[in-house]
């Protein structure tokens, strides 16, 4: 067993006393550092994107991203699989589309209150299904994600049932949103923002206590964690966050179908997460660039793009089970010492 | 005074009985053990305790408070703190974060001032930190404090778990079977550990096997059995009891 290793174990000898200054510029760097290199990419991104279609990619990759990290703070974090979060990505695209379009609403108006309500539904389904674990929180999350599927899909008179609908171009301050180069600008911003306030939850307390609900309920309510409160809550969280690039989508994209809601979409969340590495910010951010550009460049393949696909995915997972961001970052501390 | 109140409390499983119409109290700032042999019903009484259970008839009283019916991390924050009898260590963080984790219901645990890094937060959590580092020294573990637990020895995944009750500043601290696994220099470290336990003004209770160890630290021992109290006193006085060691050893014709 692990007793063997006393005698070993003092790996964390004596520190070198540093200089509180410098310690707490090491500490900002640590902290600042992921989120100013990520602020150059994406300034960096429009200089080398040779066409449009490299920006509409790029502005796919944003709105991923901050689902993947919002996802991520509940499955990698809070340990707590959805498999029904394209369901939000939904709520928040036709809620926007709908809002806007048969109602005449202010889009943004449309978007806000769509989030929320996507929001406010995770947090009243989430009591109930939060109480299940593993496979059959997965079922349970998997039947919501269907259920929404199935309303827009069936409800032709309110969402258009398989044609989809149109959202008109929407303008903020006076400038027409009619471009990917516009657009890039505005999701990279939010994703910014994201991946900062996202880093700093899981730097907080917060952070810790959903660390914590990874782990078995006695160990976290003897903490003093609640632990059905803190699985809605961040359930909720997510879920708006969900919605609110959901909706982002549609204004970018002006047209929508049911697709965007379908079982697949879920699983492709689910894998940036994964495969990013779960619990690591930055790696859903990777995860989201991999899981959509990948497809894109197997095109080339044409008949073998899902089987190469298929392969990636497996061997990535048997060499790299944590995800790519954790695992290269173990190496390379591995590789220092 | 007595800080923490067992009044007739029951607990049935179907047709059995875990535990029968117990009543005990333990004065504040005391060592307690709860033995039995196997199947005694101790595992049973501190999960009702704790609030894994609720019983079927009877109270629990923490401080004069009924702790009856209260989720376990309501009972955190009336000042019970445990540990676990494998430990139960959250090995996604590292040592000192699950000691920090014991905090929690001290710290500002909101969403949206966590994501916008309020100073008031960040400095909270810095305190928590070094108060969590001073806590691992405090057991021992001062040099285990950026590890992960998978790297610790078992013995010190013991002690961890201690640290993190403590963090909760608790009035009582729970001990299910602390000594379990431990070699000899282990146990030693382990009692005087609970000493200066005490000597701090936590209650302890310990639901331990070694009676080594139990003779040597408890000041107030309950003896279980078949869910119903056989006897309760000082170590000598269980010691002594006919009938504990009928329990223990067998009843002699």
């Amino acid at each position: 067993m692990t007793n063997m290793n006393e005698a070993v174990a003092p790996a964390q000898s004596a520190p070198i006393a540093t200089p509180p200054a410098l310690k707490l510029k090491a500490d900002s760097l640590r902290r600042l550092g992921p989120v100013v290199a990520l602020g150059l990419a994406i300034a960096l991104v429009p200089l080398i994107a040779g066409s449009a279609y490299h920006m509409h990619m790029a502005v796919m990759i944003g709105i991923h991203a901050v689902i993947a990290i919002s996802l991520n703070l509940l499955v990698g974090y809070a340990g707590q699989i959805s498999l029904g979060h394209a369901g939000f990505m939904a709520i928040g695209a036709y809620g926007t589309a709908i809002l806007s379009a048969r109602y005449g609403w202010p889009p943004l108006l449309g978007l806000g209150v769509s989030s929320i309500a996507a929001g406010l539904l995770a947090f009243a389904v989430g009591r109930p299904i939060l109480r299940l674990k593993g496979y059959y929180l997965a079922m349970a999350t998997l039947g919501l994600g269907m259920i929404i599927y199935l309303v827009i899909s069936n409800e032709v008179w309110l969402t258009g049932g398989p044609d989809g609908m149109s959202l008109s171009v929407l303008t903020v301050f006076g400038i027409e949103l009619d471009s990917a180069g516009k657009w890039y600008w505005i999701v990279g911003a939010i994703l910014l923002l994201t991946y900062w306030m996202a880093r700093n939850l899981v730097d907080a307390p917060i952070g810790r206590a959903l660390r914590a609900l990874e782990g078995p309920d006695a160990l976290a309510a003897s903490a003093g964690i609640d632990i059905s409160w803190n699985k809605v809550r961040i359930f909720a969280v997510s879920a708006a966050l969900t919605a609110l690039m959901g909706g982002v989508g549609a204004l970018y994209s002006g047209f929508i179908t049911p697709k965007s809601a379908d079982f697949m979409q879920s699983i492709e969340l689910i894998l940036m997460v994964i495969l990013g590495g779960m619990g690591s910010v930055f790696g859903a951010v990777v995860g989201a660039g991999i899981v959509t550009m990948l497809p894109q460049v197997l095109t080339s393949l044409e008949h073998y793009e899902s089987l190469v696909y298929g392969v990636i995915l497996i061997l990535v997972m048997v060499f790299m089970p944590k995800g790519l961001v954790p695992t290269t970052a173990h190496l390379i501390r591995k590789f220092r010492r | 005074m007595s800080d923490l109140q067992v009044v007739a409390l029951s607990k049935v499983f179907g047709g059995l009985r875990a535990t029968d119409d117990v009543s005990f109290s333990i004065e504040a700032g005391t060592v307690n053990s709860i033995i039995g042999p196997n199947g005694a019903g101790k595992t049973t009484l501190l999960n009702l305790i704790t609030g894994i259970y609720e019983p079927s008839s009877g109270d629990v009283r923490l401080g004069g408070k009924s702790l009856i019916g209260k989720p376990t991390h309501v009972r955190v924050g009336m000042g019970l703190g445990r540990t676990f009898q494998t430990p139960q260590i959250c090995h996604n963080m590292s040592a000192i974060e699950n000691v920090m984790l014991g905090s929690h219901l001290q710290l500002d645990s909101r969403l949206a001032p966590a994501a916008l890094r309020r100073r008031s937060i960040v400095s909270a959590d810095k305190q928590c930190r070094a108060r969590a580092a001073e806590l691992m020294n405090y057991v021992g573990l001062g040099r285990y404090l950026e590890e992960s637990p998978g790297a610790m020895p078992y013995g010190a995944l013991k002690r961890l778990e201690i640290a993190r009750a403590l963090a909760g500043s608790p009035k009582l601290i729970l001990l299910d079977e602390p000594a379990a696994g431990l070699g000899a220099p282990e146990k030693a470290e382990l009692s005087q550990l609970i000493s200066k336990l005490s000597e701090s003004g936590v209650t302890t209770v310990l639901v331990e096997h070694d009676m080594k160890l139990v003779m040597s630290v408890s000041k107030h021992i309950v003896v279980l059995n078949y869910g119903k109290k056989l006897a309760e006193g000082t170590p000598d006085v269980v010691r002594d009891n006919p009938e504990v060691i009928a329990a223990y050893l067998g009843r002699a014709a």
